[in-house]
């Protein structure tokens, strides 16, 4: 996830990452990653913080003011779950959530125009 | 062509979701998505979440999903159905030499197309019980390695995406290259910052993917694609499908 400062909200985490900050540490399906005490306590929270204790990696472009977090690679592969939910738009800005289509079989099909 | 394919199973409870990974989005993607029938859900990646969540290296590619939202393959290389004709406008005029080195290069890329096809007839057919469907562990094992360097640079790949959007350019080139450096298997997003880059004019631009012929020292890249595919060799473009 990109941001353009220092800290952010428990929400804005969840949406750029995926974790959802909860009081057992950060969690998204059935992993959950123990926190520090501390590290959750307001709602604004240290990016700094979170990805040392979350192992995630951490670019600040300090001429543009921006910071990037990378993703969790704890587990040494890019699947550290196999739970495959996500949200993408559609053409229309229509947001899609990969869940709808639970109880069918899906192929993801990733294609680009170049 | 894929909509054939998913036609056919779709009345057996599958389903076919398209995501383009593109960082000029909508304006990228629109005129290929609108020359499909549109029956199926058709997303646009701006900034590769398939990449780094996933482990998307190359295009096309997929993953398959059960009925419970659990992967049961990774992403792997995806070939078309044999039909499959790319949508969008047929250049005209004379084909220039690059692009005629680069179909000589395509060509030699081996094509699991029906084994592939096969395995997914398969599991739409058997579920679980199929043999192409894999338990949780081997989903795990055979996703991409991701060491802490790979992770870091999903993060400049993200920079470089958002800043090529707020039309910083040059400071998307440079976080492109870091990318590159840190995330050399992943020619996605070597092919997504090639295609960013004027190499040539026209219908031809995006395809380029290398210097240009009149100023190749402008290319801010260490190679391009067909330097690429020459480099690893056409037959390891893609690892061969493994059921």
């Amino acid at each position: 996830m990109i941001t353009t400062t220092p800290s952010v909200s428990k929400q804005d985490f969840k949406n750029g990452t995926g974790w959802e900050l909860k009081p057992e540490g950060a969690c998204r399906g059935a992993v959950c990653i123990p926190l520090p005490a501390g590290t959750i306590d307001s709602d604004l929270v240290q990016l700094e913080d979170l990805a040392k204790a979350m192992r995630l990696p951490i670019v600040h472009d300090s001429e543009r003011s921006l910071w990037a977090l990378g993703p969790a690679s704890s587990g040494g592969r890019a699947l550290s779950d196999v739970q495959a939910e996500f949200e993408l738009p559609t053409l229309e800005g229509t947001p899609f959530h990969l869940a709808s289509l639970r109880g069918k079989k899906v192929l993801v099909y990733a294609w680009a125009p170049y | 062509m894929w909509q054939e394919l998913r036609d056919e199973l779709a009345p057996k409870g599958f389903e076919l979701v398209t995501v383009g990974l593109d960082t000029l989005g909508a304006e990228g993607c629109a005129h290929f998505i609108e020359a499909t029938s549109q029956s199926h859900p058709a997303l646009l990646d701006t900034h590769h979440l398939l990449a780094s969540r996933f482990g998307v290296i190359n295009i096309p590619s997929a993953f398959w999903v059960n009925e419970e939202g659990d992967i049961v393959r990774p992403p792997e290389p995806a070939p078309a159905p044999p039909v499959e004709r790319t949508p969008g406008p047929r250049p005209g005029g004379p084909v220039p030499e690059r692009f005629r080195l680069m179909a000589r290069e395509a060509k030699k890329i081996p094509n699991d197309a029906a084994e592939y096809h096969q395995a997914l007839r398969d599991w739409v057919e058997n579920g679980q019980g199929s043999p192409f469907a894999l338990s949780p562990n081997e989903v795990l094992e055979r996703s991409r390695p991701r060491s802490t360097s790979v992770a870091t640079g999903h993060a400049h790949f993200e920079l470089a995406s958002h800043l090529e959007v707020n039309g910083d350019h040059e400071g998307a080139v440079a976080h492109f290259r870091e990318a590159h450096r840190l995330v050399p298997d992943s020619w996605t997003f070597r092919r997504q910052a090639w295609s960013l880059e004027g190499g040539a004019e026209g219908p031809f631009a995006r395809f380029w993917q290398g210097p240009s012929e009149n100023d190749p020292d402008a290319w801010p890249y260490e190679s391009g694609w067909l330097e690429d595919v020459r480099s690893v060799g056409p037959e390891n473009y893609n690892p061969k499908f493994k059921p």
